[in-house]
Parts: structure tokens; sequence; C-alpha cells
């Protein structure tokens, strides 16, 4: 930053960092989102001409806060009554009330705000794509190209999907009222889980538009932590935050040059981000301590062991299954089941897997992932045309060309050696959910 | 004399930095530490997790009071530091209720640091 104020870089960021608590702010204002979101787009203008010349403002924040309201107001009334509207010099003002707003549009303030503008976006009418494309729009401020490019759809199919959630989540009118114990619980824990599948549509991305998606990873991290500086005492979104951290540490190693899928236990482990790592433990750690156990808690503390387990062979299996055993209590479901079956064939063997998991067959008819897992199971067990069977059907089931791969890989090993006596205790992970 | 530097920024603003911005900070960092390292005068250099993974001890009360997030009151000052080897944050809370102990009043807030380098300064001062 130069004395003739901030660059274009430092605003661009302070705008992007400022948009869900102005926007929630100006929602709670106006009540109505498309208001909303043209009086932050008005003060986001404004800031652009005003803060390379007057500096930057103290409380960014509350600076569009103000600016965005009063533009609002002015184009309200210059409608109604053709008024000429204030010169750009009166902004200035702004930075006086500035402080006196900032003042009252505290923490305590925007979190109620934040929440319910994040919570919008995941009305139950809503299917989870939906959910997500609104979010980026509205919360983080993609623009609706960038959302198309990430979900592989056209430009006009995005805007067309994100106006008719808008109407929906217009029809369902929201409360504005500052919501009691129960019903900020009942929030955030929808808001939670639409940030999960932000991330995860981040987090299975390969190939064609994986580097645009795998920005998702990073705004729904970047969105877990805002609602943490929000909500602090919340293990659950301590547990979200720290689930998030340690998966996509990995993802530097998820995948070969060729974008191929590469397997928890082959992953080179020297190119996990250790950064997110350290603060995916700490906030486990930090979670942990409130001893209120939740699902995203449980599936962080599983992807804290492989975390800490510096090679394959050190991972605690022993704890992993318990943990899966916890998971199953908590959110019974035959992923969760699935996922333990791969503890428990590092532990007890293969037999004891499959066991466990042939009464997911049905549940799991179409899971991609189950039939990996089968597959690898089979021929540990030394049954080579079954697991055949298994991986063909794995294929077909593939979500993408990097899963497809990874299974013919399997198949060309199991011809290769024969298709006989594969090396045992090789079941493939699925990643963990 | 040996003197402190405090480093403060937008915590948001650092966090959005990509891998490319990131490293080039810390390559131009690096430069200035090297400089000062050689010339014996660098001290311990930290870097803190942000404020999200803080955890307060307010010590002000008997028993202290464990606040999840960051120190946010204005009418105490930062008067010093710790850096302690901690196998766990409850670990780090049983030190900080001892130090407490020791020196009731005002809080410690605990952060894990993401990076810590000893240095070499004040070896002979």
């Amino acid at each position: 930053m130069s004395d003739l104020g901030p660059d274009p870089e430092w605003i661009d960021a302070a705008l992007i960092a400022a948009r869900p608590q102005a926007l929630a702010a100006l929602l709670r204002y106006f009540r109505d989102l498309d208001t909303a979101e043209e009086a932050f787009q008005e003060a986001c203008l404004r800031a652009l001409r005003s803060w390379p010349q007057n500096g930057p403002p103290r409380d960014p924040t509350a600076w569009l806060v103000l600016v965005g309201r009063n533009a609002a107001i002015d184009q309200t009334r210059q409608r109604a009554r053709h008024e000429a509207l204030p010169a750009d010099d009166v902004i200035a003002d702004a930075n006086e009330s500035e402080a006196e707003l900032a003042e009252r549009l505290d923490e305590s303030h925007y979190r109620d705000d934040v929440l319910r503008l994040l919570f919008v976006c995941c009305h139950p009418d809503l299917p989870a794509t939906q959910q997500i494309a609104l979010a980026l729009r509205i919360v983080s401020g993609l623009t609706v190209a960038q959302i198309a490019r990430a979900f592989l759809v056209s430009e006009s199919a995005m805007e067309q999907r994100i106006t008719r959630a808008k109407s929906r989540i217009a029809r369902a009118a929201v409360p504005f009222e500052a919501p009691g114990a129960i019903e900020r619980a009942t929030r955030l824990a929808a808001v939670a889980a639409m940030l999960y599948l932000v991330f995860n549509e981040g987090y299975s991305a390969s190939g064609d538009g994986a580097a645009m998606r795998a920005a998702l990873c990073d705004e729904a991290i970047r969105l877990a932590r805002l609602l943490l500086r929000l909500f602090p005492a919340e293990p659950e979104i301590m547990g979200l935050a720290a689930l998030m951290l340690l998966q996509h540490a990995r993802s530097p190693a998820r995948h070969d040059p060729t974008g191929a899928v590469v397997l928890l236990e082959d992953q080179d482990r020297s190119h996990w981000n250790q950064a997110m790592i350290t603060e995916g433990l700490a906030l486990i750690d930090k979670a942990m301590r409130h001893r209120r156990r939740g699902p995203y808690q449980v599936q962080a503390a599983i992807a804290a062991l492989h975390a800490r387990a510096t090679r394959p062979q050190d991972t605690d299996w022993r704890q992993i299954d318990l943990l899966y055993a916890a998971l199953e209590e908590l959110q019974p479901s035959p992923v969760v089941t699935l996922n333990r079956a791969v503890a428990v064939a590092k532990l007890r063997g293969p037999a004891a897997a499959l066991a466990m998991i042939e009464p997911l067959a049905v549940p799991l008819a179409g899971y991609f992932h189950f039939f990996g897992v089968k597959g690898a199971l089979l021929r540990d067990l030394g049954r080579p045309q079954e697991a055949r069977v298994a991986f063909d059907r794995a294929i077909a089931l593939a979500n993408s060309a990097a899963e497809a791969t990874h299974i013919r890989q399997h198949l060309d090993r199991l011809m290769k050696d024969g298709a006989l006596n594969a090396v045992s205790g090789n079941v493939p992970a699925p990643e963990l959910r | 004399m040996l003197y402190a530097i405090l480093c403060y920024h937008d915590e948001t603003a650092v966090a959005a930095w990509s891998k490319e911005e990131e490293d080039a900070v810390m390559a131009k960092l690096g430069t200035v530490q090297e400089k000062l390292a050689k010339q014996g005068r660098l001290g311990p250099v930290a870097r803190l997790l942000p404020t999200t993974a803080a955890t307060t001890l307010r010590k002000d009360r008997e028993p202290p009071l464990v606040i999840d997030g960051p120190f946010a009151e204005t009418k105490e000052q930062l008067l010093g530091f710790y850096i302690i080897d901690c196998a766990s944050l409850e670990d780090a809370l049983a030190t900080a209720r001892d130090l407490g102990q020791a020196n009731p009043g005002g809080a410690y807030e605990i952060r894990p640091l993401l990076l810590f380098q000893p240095g070499n300064a004040g070896a002979t001062a």
C-alpha cells in the first residue's frame, strides 16, 4: 500500500472479504435480496472511485453498508421524484458516520445477518445443486459465468437455475427478526451442511474445470472461518472447518500428473499442505474440549488420524474403526459403514470387511465406491473372477474419467497377476466423506 | 536492546492469498530475515494460526474462565508472550492456568503456531 491510497488488488480483496457481512446487513435493512445486491454493487463501484483518492476506510464493511444503504435510498427517491443524486464528494462524509455505524454493527449483529444470508440459500425446497449455486452467487459473489464453468453447464442454464432458485426463496419469506436459540441452532446446522456441499462440489472435481472447482474448496473454507468467527463456541463448526482443512490439505497429492486418482495410501504425503493440517488439527483439538460430539467432529477426527500418520502403515486403524462406529451411531448411513469396512479390512482382514458390506449391496447398488471396495476385497481374498465383475460394475458407475481410469488399473493388475493371488491389504479407501 | 516486532494484518485478506502470493511474500521476508540472521540479530520468528484457532483464558477471576476465540477486550494491553511446547490444547490451558496462578489478572490468549524459527539473537546480549 502506498501513500496514494490502497492498490487495486487490496481493494478487490477487501470488497470480497466484506461481501458476506455487508450484503447480510443490507438484506436486513431492505428485506429484499435484489435491492440488497444492487445496493452492495453500487457501494462497491463507489469504493473503487473513492478509496484510491481518500484512502481506505477504517472499517470497509461498515463503509459499504452505509454507502450502499444511502445509495439505494437515493435511488428510490430519485425514481420517485426525479431528484438529482448527491455528488460523489458527499460520500466523504461516510467516513465520519462509519465509526458510529461500526459500533452498532458489531459482531453480534453481523452474526444473525450473515447466518440469515447463508440460510436463505439452503431452503429445504431447493435441490443441493441450486443451494450451492445460489450461495456462490449471493454470498461469495462469484459471477454466473464462473459458477457455470465450475458446474460444466452453459451460462444461460446457470442463469436460469439461479433465477429459479431466487424466486423460490423470495416466496418462502425467511423471517427477519433475530432468531431464538433453537432456530439459530437449526439455521447453523443447515448452513453447515450447505457449506460442506460447496466443499464437496470442489473436492470431487477432476478433469475439465477441476481448477475452477477446486476454488470452491477454498471458498467453503473461507465461509466456514467466517462462521467460526461469528460463532466461536460451536464445536460442530470447528469440526466442519477442521474436516475441510484436513481433506483439502491432501488435494495436491490426490491426482497424478495424468489426472488419475491416487489412493490415500499411495499418496506422496510430503505434498500434503502442512499449514492446513496444522490448522485443522488445532481446530479439532479445540472442538473436542467441548465434549459435545457431532458428525463433523468425528469425521474431522478420522481425517486427523490420517493426517498424523507420516507413513500409511502408521495409521491408527483401530481408532479409525472406533470413530466410524461412533459416526454410524450419530448418522447411520450405508456409506459410513462402507468406509468403516475399509478400516475393518486393515484390522481384521478382507473376509470380515466383506461380510460387513454384504448387507449394503441393495442400498449402494448404484454407488461407485461400493464396487471399488468390494472388488478389492474379493481380489485380496483370492477370488479374481468375482473381483472382476465388481470392478466392471465400478467402471460403469464411475463419476469421472479419473475414477474409471483408477479402477481400470486394478483390472489391468488383476490380468497381469494371472488373475490370482493379488497382494493383500490393498483395499482402495474411498475418499473419506 | 532486544525488540519485539508484533505483526498486525487483516487475517481474512492474508488467508485469501493464493499460493503464489504467499510464496512471494515469504520469499521477500526470507531475504530480510536472512540478513538479520547472518548478523546474529534475529531472535525467534513465529507465525500464528488465525484467530479462529484461538482460545482465551480469563484469569481475572477464580477459577479462570476459558472462552473460545481471541482476546477481544481493549482495556488491557499486550505485555508479553511465551512460546511453550504442549501436547494438546488441554495441556496448553493447564500450563496457562499454572502461569495464571503465579500472576492473576488479565488474560492469556492461546494461539497455536503455524511456523517457528528459534533464531540466534540475544545469545551475547
